[in-house]
């Protein structure tokens, strides 16, 4: 149980720097604070943050401008505010039904916009003179922009499905840039298994975009995911794309042939082309490498322990 | 053979405007001699919103049209007359139209939802108001996306004493915004990849030939998740700049004679663009902002955010020129022509290099406080008290300027002079001389990444509360701009007075003020107009968005039927 716990926070620490952003990302910009500037006002009583934060209206408090014109300052410009009434002006001219239903729809057409959004990261073919071989990965989301409904899915094969899986989850936009996902994950290949899955994924500084994610399976079984990906716009329409992905089981699953510890790194590079933001043809090479019990169960299944491949593919998104 | 030649580009042009003159109304178009025979006025006007085709050089789209063309009918009114303005409503959705920076009413603003209920398809709602100021202004709809395809036109109030500019011709250049992408679809692309119609990101072939930023600020700019080029949300790439209801190839032309004091009354009725605008060879005397009469200032070029008006008056000679409205983002323009006679064209010149946003748009510039010890952190709450730090908000500008005397975005490298706020100063003295009682600070707020904007990080979806005010208080306001991009900020109902530096009595009184990015404005206003107002961005989706409250003015008058 420990060894899961540790997991489990492995897995989360690649997304936690992003998550732990709010509280001081740039310490290096930090700077003491505002020892004695040379406020024109100075000498005008200004109300404290904790003071303002306690006002009874609250929701826009008083300020005082340290720009503003001093000639201009009457003695007391800090009067304050008025309450907010709860009347409508216009329930006074026109019926009132018509302006409840006109208010509702005010409401809606100033944010509340619902969107989606279908992206196929990876349609690819990977040619090989044993046998070729394909991938997909894809995500589509559907909602609001706090609330989304997640669908991902994304698979492998050659001569037959060698990998499946699709992931039904309820996200949340948690910071300015992650979210946080909850769901159900279904395999069908190799085995039909089902998990439980957490997933953060955002964009952390310097651009890296991060998805990291722990499925717990029906079997009890505790593994993680955890990808990065970058873009280099080379000019404004070619784009080389690193990636990388490993994968980390807390115990060995030779169902899924899979062992414990750091189980696979996936290293992937490709040169994509946009016709249009939403149509992009690449090409690349994609590195894989198993470890440890893994690789062991890989070489038992006559395959070997890295594989590298040259993909041709498309990036689209609508 | 010179003479034939001219006959040949005279025709084409002629008849170009004829093609075209069944969509647009005599005002706008092309090769007139001025805007003063072609309006609506008197007391009684009747308009009518419906769809309508729309040919932009050469490829058809569609638009939503006032009295069937776009741009819609000049209204010309007399300070001191009665209006009585009907609008029948001919699409199968809610219309409205908004008088923008007119004294109306609350009752008569035209927001649905807050002013009155709309108006519904078939429906014809009679708008009233007695007409009590005099200037440029524009008229448009506040329902739904209709005002990005076409629903705006200009409207002209002639003073009741004399005109202090005077001027021998006038022509009205309304500048605008139009894309062959249905808005929704354009809202959408926004959602799903923010910076999606930014062709002029920085690249590494941009590194290697030495343009735009240095290695290191772009690794300390990508440390920020901050976009340099991110400076217009919907650009050229989606967008046909038009003059007049013209593209650039149709070239909308103004004719006057040689010598003659011309007057144009810019107004900028697009949706998500801010218009640098000069006329390359003509230097601009401006004499009215937002309607408003100003000490008259020349300049070569100006910066017209959305929804501002500007009045300049020019003394052309015996040749053409070139109206140029270059989008900020110098990802395109619009294009017109001021010419002595049909058919001639001045050279046009190309686009400018696109400008990177600096530090002083993230509110962070240090250089200009040397000694000043600040807290520069990013997202400081102390910085903000009252704002929401949600996802909505990933930025509160630790140290925003005043930038009221800065050249706006774009133009920091234009060799010519440029109009900055702090030129603006009223003609006459302003009729509250009264000193503030109050004071209050509001944050423009937003994700670029996830195209979130709103005030004090609450998208108005989120029923959030108005912000009161009291009847005849005088107020001054803080707007502080905590993202990367212009917000012109638009107050129906009142004028703000633009603290400017000038004296109290003489700032410049408008209806609309850009904040610039990371940057921090002041007004002072008198809230003598009772009732319930729209504030909000005037970037038309900002505002779709979230970024928009209502604000309120209490107590009221007694309901009058």
């Amino acid at each position: 149980m420990k060894r899961l716990v540790l997991l489990a926070l492995v897995a989360l620490a690649v997304g936690a720097p992003a998550l732990a952003q709010p509280a001081d990302p740039y310490a290096e910009h930090q700077m003491p604070a505002r020892t004695a500037p040379a406020d024109p006002r100075a000498g005008h009583t200004m109300p404290s943050p904790s003071e303002q934060a306690t006002d009874p209206h609250a929701g826009h408090q008083m300020a005082v401008d340290a720009t503003a014109p001093a000639d201009t300052t009457p003695a007391d410009g800090n009067e304050a505010p008025p309450p907010i009434p709860t009347d409508h002006d216009a329930d006074r001219y026109f019926p009132r039904t018509a302006m409840v239903d006109a208010r509702a729809q005010l409401n809606l057409e100033h944010g509340a916009i619902a969107w989606s959004k279908v992206l196929v990261e990876k349609l690819e073919f990977r040619p090989d003179n044993r046998a070729n071989g394909y991938a997909w990965e894809g995500r589509a989301s559907f909602g609001g922009d706090i609330d989304r409904l997640v669908i991902k899915s994304r698979g492998e094969g050659a001569r037959s499905l060698a990998g499946a899986e699709a992931q039904v989850l309820y996200g949340r936009a948690i910071t300015p840039y992650f979210n946080l996902e909850a769901g159900v994950r279904q395999d069908f290949e190799p085995r039909t298994r089902t998990y439980l899955t957490f997933s953060l994924d955002g964009v952390a500084p310097y651009w890296f975009e991060l998805n990291s994610a722990i499925f717990l399976s029906d079997r009890g079984d505790l593994t993680a995911r955890a990808e990065a990906a970058y873009d280099v716009r080379l000019t404004q329409k070619l784009i080389l794309e690193p990636r990388a992905e490993v994968n980390l089981a807390a115990r060995d699953v030779p169902d899924e042939r899979t062992g414990s510890g750091l189980s696979s790194l996936e290293l992937g590079l490709r040169l994509r082309y946009a016709i249009q933001p939403e149509f992009a043809p690449y090409v690349g090479v994609n590195y894989e490498q198993r470890f440890g019990a893994t690789a062991r169960f890989a070489r038992a299944a006559g395959e070997d322990r890295t594989d590298t491949r040259v993909v041709i593919g498309l990036r689209a998104w609508f | 053979m010179i003479g034939r030649r001219r006959f040949l580009s005279t025709a084409a042009v002629l008849g170009a405007g004829t093609a075209l003159g069944s969509l647009l109304p005599s005002w706008a178009r092309s090769a007139t001699s001025g805007a003063i025979p072609a309006a609506l006025s008197g007391e009684d006007i009747a308009l009518t919103i419906s769809h309508a085709a729309l040919t932009l050089d050469g490829r058809d789209g569609h638009g939503i049209a006032i009295n069937g063309t776009v741009p819609g009918p000049l209204i010309r009114l007399k300070e001191g007359q009665h209006a009585r303005i009907s609008v029948t409503n001919q699409l199968e959705e809610e219309t409205s139209i908004h008088w923008h920076g007119v004294l109306t009413p609350s009752h008569m603003d035209g927001v649905p939802g807050l002013s009155f209920p709309g108006i519904k398809p078939g429906e014809t709602f009679v708008y009233e108001f007695p007409v009590k100021q005099a200037g440029t202004y524009w008229y448009h709809s506040h329902s739904g996306v209709q005002e990005l395809v076409g629903h705006y036109a200009p409207m002209i109030i002639e003073p009741a004493g004399n005109e202090p500019a005077a001027f021998d011709r006038e022509h009205v250049i309304v500048l605008s915004d139009y894309s062959f992408l249905h808005p929704h679809q354009i809202i959408a692309k926004l959602k799903q990849q923010a910076g999606y119609f930014n062709r002029q990101k920085q690249t590494v072939a941009g590194l290697l030939a030495g343009k735009d930023q240095t290695l290191a600020e772009r690794i300390e700019w990508a440390k920020m998740r901050m976009d340099p080029t991110d400076i217009l949300d919907v650009t050229g790439a989606a967008y046909i700049y038009l003059v007049n209801g013209h593209g650039p190839g149709d070239n909308w032309t103004g004719l006057f004679s040689p010598g003659e004091r011309v007057r144009l009354r810019f107004i900028n009725a697009g949706s998500m663009t801010i218009f640098n605008v000069r006329i390359p060879g003509l230097p601009m005397t401006v004499v009215q902002a937002d309607g408003q009469d100003i000490v008259p200032v020349e300049t070569d070029e100006l910066q017209i955010a959305n929804a501002e008006t500007f009045d300049v008056i020019v003394r052309p000679g015996d040749q053409a020129y070139t109206v140029v409205a270059e989008a900020a983002d110098s990802s395109g323009m619009g294009r017109g022509t001021l010419a002595p006679r049909p058919g001639m064209a001045a050279a046009v010149p190309p686009l400018r290099e696109r400008q990177v946003l600096t530090m002083r748009d993230m509110g962070m510039d240090m250089s200009s406080m040397a000694g000043m010890e600040m807290d520069m952190s990013m997202r400081n709450p102390a910085n903000a008290p009252q704002v929401k730090l949600g996802p909505g908000v990933p930025m509160i500008a630790p140290m925003p300027l005043d930038r009221t005397g800065e050249r706006g975005t774009g133009l920091a490298k234009a060799d010519h002079r440029v109009l900055i706020y702090k030129d603006l100063e009223a003609l006459r003295p302003n009729p509250d001389p009264r000193p503030f009682t109050r004071q209050l600070q509001i944050h423009l707020t937003g994700n670029m990444e996830r195209f979130m904007w709103s005030f004090d990080g609450e998208k108005f979806s989120e029923i959030v509360k108005p912000i009161p005010f009291r009847r005849d208080e005088r107020v001054r306001v803080t707007l502080v701009n905590d993202t990367m991009m212009n917000h012109p900020i638009h107050l129906h109902g009142h004028f703000v007075e633009l603290v400017n530096g000038k004296a109290a009595d003489r700032q410049p009184r408008k209806h609309t003020v850009n904040v610039m990015p990371g940057g921090k404005l002041t007004f002072d206003l008198t809230a003598d107009a009772p009732g319930d107002w729209a504030f909000h961005c005037h970037m038309l989706l900002h505002m779709h968005a979230g970024m928009f409250r209502v604000v309120t003015v209490r107590p009221l008058d007694a309901a009058q039927a």
